[in-house]
């Protein structure tokens, strides 16, 4: 089989809604301390950059969402959104 | 009998365990490699606590993936033993092995602290020495113990009794203040289905010897050890 198009891949990670995020909470306080009001709602996550090679976008989405649902992201706990694009 | 105690790279609580298993009850612990992909004939299988590789992505994410973890989750299924504790907790939810999640503590901090557990259950394989509601001090020591699950999976846990540990203050209650660390319903621990698979935060093998504080922890010793006496009577 020959994978024949490299794509770059971004994971980006949230804890789910309903989630406690204290690390969202800590910045969120953090910046109200500096002075940022009206600043809520504040969630901490992660990004994930990789390339992959794959035949089509389809397949690369595909394959990264195997990846976050089996590694990258626990989907107890947080939800993806996966981004591909062709890597030129 | 003979233990078997899961190494990973990070793991930093093998040795007290091995110690507990050695000179707590008496009995044999060989270590195993993650590396290696056969456990051998053993009676319980002990995943330590630690940082195994570095808590990268998550707590027990990476461990799961390691070549051993199949030999785990074979031994589980045929329902032998299988504890873990503090990271190998954290191992056994990424593994599935039991549901939730273990997330930062609620103030973020790593706490370690004396707590007081409540034995909720003592029909697991780590409690059947214990009576209803023994209270065991036992220290507590991570980053990332709070206990999270969806609400349906809480319910299921609280409905089936799968909660086998809670933290409660020194009157036996599970108030907020007690909970070191934000964990849903103060749960400290809890099993599989069938009782084989238990998953705790709190230490119990460094609490073997009233030397160490407390030797609260051995009596979840003694349990394995009574789970596996009738086993091998049985079998």
């Amino acid at each position: 089989m020959e994978a024949t198009i490299s794509y770059a891949v971004q994971v980006r990670i949230t804890p789910r809604p309903g989630i406690l995020d204290p690390e969202g909470e800590t910045i969120g306080r953090a910046l109200g301390a500096l002075g940022y009001d009206g600043v809520s709602d504040v969630r901490a996550g992660r990004l994930i950059s990789l390339r992959l090679e794959a035949d089509s976008a389809e397949a690369a989405q595909a394959a990264a969402a195997e990846m976050c649902d089996r590694l990258i992201a626990n989907p107890i706990i947080e939800d993806y959104a996966i981004q591909v694009e062709e890597d030129g | 009998m003979r233990f078997a105690i899961v190494r990973f790279p990070g793991s930093n609580c093998d040795a007290d365990c091995e110690r507990a298993v050695v000179e707590g009850i008496g009995h044999e612990a060989v270590y195993v490699w993650h590396k290696d992909t056969v456990i051998g004939d053993v009676d319980v299988i002990l995943l330590p606590g630690g940082f195994s590789y570095g808590d990268h992505l998550r707590a027990g994410a990476i461990a799961r993936c390691s070549p051993i973890m199949p030999a785990v989750l074979e031994f589980a299924g045929g329902g032998g033993p299988v504890i873990g504790i503090c990271n190998g907790f954290q191992v056994l939810c990424e593994a599935h092995l039991l549901p939730g999640a273990l997330i930062r503590n609620r103030d973020l901090r790593f706490r370690h602290v004396e707590v007081i557990l409540r034995v909720e259950r003592t029909d697991t394989v780590l409690t059947d020495a214990c009576v209803p509601g023994q209270r065991l001090r036992m220290p507590i020591a991570h980053g990332e113990g709070q206990y999270v699950a969806d609400a349906e999976t809480l319910a299921a846990l609280e409905a089936d009794g799968r909660v086998v540990f809670r933290y409660v203050d020194e009157r036996g209650e599970p108030t907020s203040s007690a909970n070191p660390n934000g964990s849903q319903h103060n749960i400290a621990g809890i099993c599989n289905a069938a009782g084989n698979v238990v998953g705790l935060m709190p230490h119990p093998e460094r609490a073997v010897s009233r030397l160490l504080g407390s030797s609260d922890g051995l009596v979840l010793f003694e349990s394995l050890e009574l789970a596996t006496r009738g086993k091998v009577a049985a079998g």
